[in-house]
């Protein structure tokens, strides 16, 4: 009993209680949106005056929130499968394949990582505007593409990393097509990445704001929509609603994603 | 031997084959074709999403705004603009100084708590990992948000303390400023820069910590002279994750900075905005580009200098 409890203390010793307050550094500002979504006053300020759901039926009954959102899950989804798919062959080659100048090709795709995101969205811009390009949906699209496929490509690094060649020899020695191969061998052992990918390439895309504000046409992405709302302080308490519905839902995706990413690679070790 | 024959065999078979077929046997033994096939889908995308964009932006750098389009004959003007006019270089000046506390304060903050998770969790890191983590995949403009409705002059700190009955007034201080700056900026960052922190701790051979306790080494000692130089290279990578995207950030400064607070991808956006001179917001973010990439070489070569003084 005693030996458990030094034992704890030691593990929760100055490192754990600094780590705890660090975590609290890290989600208190983030937990003052779902806190004061609810709160029956239109200044986000102590003491709590009541509690109401006014802000988020506020939120639902906007058609200019509705039709942002339903942008941002097209723009989303479809970043999310190409750059998957991208990041994907990309690391394939990488890790199947000795190729010279593994180590350039990849630090050129994972460029767009330490970029300042203002600089690839004018340099965006002014090439849709020199090409006579019309800024729309696809634009923004392109410029998210831009960021998600060096985070694809990590992930399925990680996944096909160790990734057991003969497994697919073997498919093929026994008579399998190289389609039937992928499907009943290649592809059930690369799943849990892919799922992984386009669960944080789909958030990255919904959660981006510099690259749509500068690539966006008249249709607008649910996170410049929001910028617009900042500017009309009357308008803050359903943009506390609509932040603490995205939060929640990105929160529960990355969570699960996360999780299934990490066991992922985690049983892989152990085996 | 094997492969000998193999390759032998092919070229005996080779003249009854087609041209198409002859090219795909060759492709399909050469394994850097083979990577570099499967390689080329990504590639193309990199270049024409990436490298034409650059090159066209550094392009119109050299051109001149004429009132609605540009005038296309090469001119160094937009960079004479930017050296007469003091503005550019001080903002530039003080971006990177802001980047570069957000960064100190971000690894200073983030090292410890790596350092928990890699050497004294023992059960469920995984889930210390995700709780650390996820933060940082959630809405980077909601998080800046939060932290103006925190700061605010009747915001959450003001309001709540004067309720506390600790402060009369509210203290104007803590919003629209640098500070501010820096501080939603290391809080925006903080999970960025405990990843690599955490990899390059867990890397490190126990055994090493073990020798260094049996040669008399104490905690402190084997801390600074094994953990902290093995750890070097997760460091130095969150510095740079930390401080080149944020010398370029838009949003923080906007929402929380005020006057004072400005940093010079505002600048760069209002001279693609409301200013309306494309070459010269062009040639302002080229110089930002040059002079991000100088102090990281300068960073670079002075940690590898320190680190070669000390090995």
């Amino acid at each position: 009993m005693s030996a458990s409890w030094t034992q704890k203390r030691d593990r929760f010793g100055g490192l754990g209680v600094y780590t705890v307050i660090y975590l609290a550094f890290i989600y208190g500002p983030v937990l003052v949106l779902p806190i004061f979504s609810f709160n029956d006053s239109i200044y986000v300020a102590f003491p709590l005056k009541g509690f109401t759901f006014q802000w988020y039926e506020d939120m639902i009954n906007n058609p200019g929130m509705l039709a942002a959102l339903m942008n941002s899950l097209k723009v989303g989804g479809t970043v999310a499968v190409l750059s998957t798919i991208l990041g994907t062959l990309a690391a394939k080659a990488v890790t199947r394949y000795r190729m010279p100048g593994r180590g350039p090709v990849v630090g050129f795709i994972m460029l767009p990582l330490v970029i300042p995101e203002i600089i690839m969205g004018i340099a965006l811009l002014v090439m849709a505007s020199t090409g006579g390009i019309p800024l729309s949906l696809l634009t923004i699209g392109v410029g998210h593409m831009l960021l998600c496929v060096p985070f694809a490509m990590v992930i399925m690094i990680s996944r096909l990393e160790g990734f057991d060649k003969s497994l697919e020899e073997a498919g093929l020695d026994l008579g399998e097509t190289p389609w039937c191969v992928f499907w009943r061998v290649t592809f059930p052992l690369v799943l849990p990445g892919l799922v992984a990918s386009l669960m944080l390439t789909f958030t990255i895309s919904f959660d981006e704001f510099i690259l749509a504000f500068f690539l966006a046409g008249t249709d607008v992405t649910l996170p410049v929509f929001i910028w617009s709302q900042l500017r009309f302080p009357q308008k803050l308490p359903g943009v506390l609603a609509l932040g603490a519905t995205i939060l929640t839902v990105t929160f529960i995706m990355i969570t699960f994603a996360e999780w299934f990413r990490q066991r992922g690679d985690q049983l892989r070790k152990v085996s | 031997m094997a492969e000998r024959a193999e390759v032998s065999a092919a070229r005996l078979e080779a003249p009854r084959l087609g041209l198409v077929d002859r090219i795909r046997a060759a492709a399909m033994r050469h394994e850097p074709i083979r990577g570099y096939a499967l390689l080329s889908p990504t590639m193309v995308w990199m270049l024409v999403a990436l490298a034409v964009p650059l090159a066209i932006l550094v392009t119109l750098s050299f051109w001149t705004q004429n009132y609605l389009d540009f005038d296309r004959t090469f001119s160094f003007n937009n960079y004479i603009v930017y050296f007469e006019k003091p503005i550019y270089l001080k903002l530039l000046i003080k971006s990177v100084k802001i980047s570069g506390a957000v960064t100190l304060a971000t690894v200073l903050l983030a090292y410890p708590a790596a350092y928990f998770i890699a050497f004294k969790v023992k059960k469920n890191k995984l889930m210390w990992l995700i709780l650390i983590t996820v933060p940082f995949w959630t809405s980077y403009l909601l998080r800046v948000f939060a932290w103006k409705v925190v700061l605010g002059f009747n915001g959450v700190i003001n309001s709540g303390l004067i309720t506390l009955g600790v402060i009369d007034a509210p203290l104007e201080f803590i919003l629209y400023n640098p500070t501010a700056v820096v501080i939603t900026l290391a809080h925006a960052w903080a999970a960025f820069a405990i990843l690599p922190i955490y990899v390059s701790l867990e890397k490190i051979d126990r055994s090493l910590l073990e020798a260094a306790a049996d040669l008399g080494e104490g905690p402190i000692m084997s801390f600074l002279r094994v953990t902290l130089p093995l750890s070097m290279p997760g460091i130095i990578a969150s510095s740079l994750l930390v401080f080149i995207p944020t010398t370029g950030d838009y949003v923080t400064p906007n929402l929380v900075g005020g006057p004072t607070g400005i940093m010079i991808g505002n600048i760069v956006a209002s001279l693609f905005g409301k200013a309306n001179n494309w070459p010269l917001g062009a040639a302002t973010a080229v110089m930002s580009m040059f002079f991000i990439t100088l102090v990281v070489c300068a960073f670079l070569w002075f940690t590898k200098q320190v680190r070669e003084r000390v090995a």
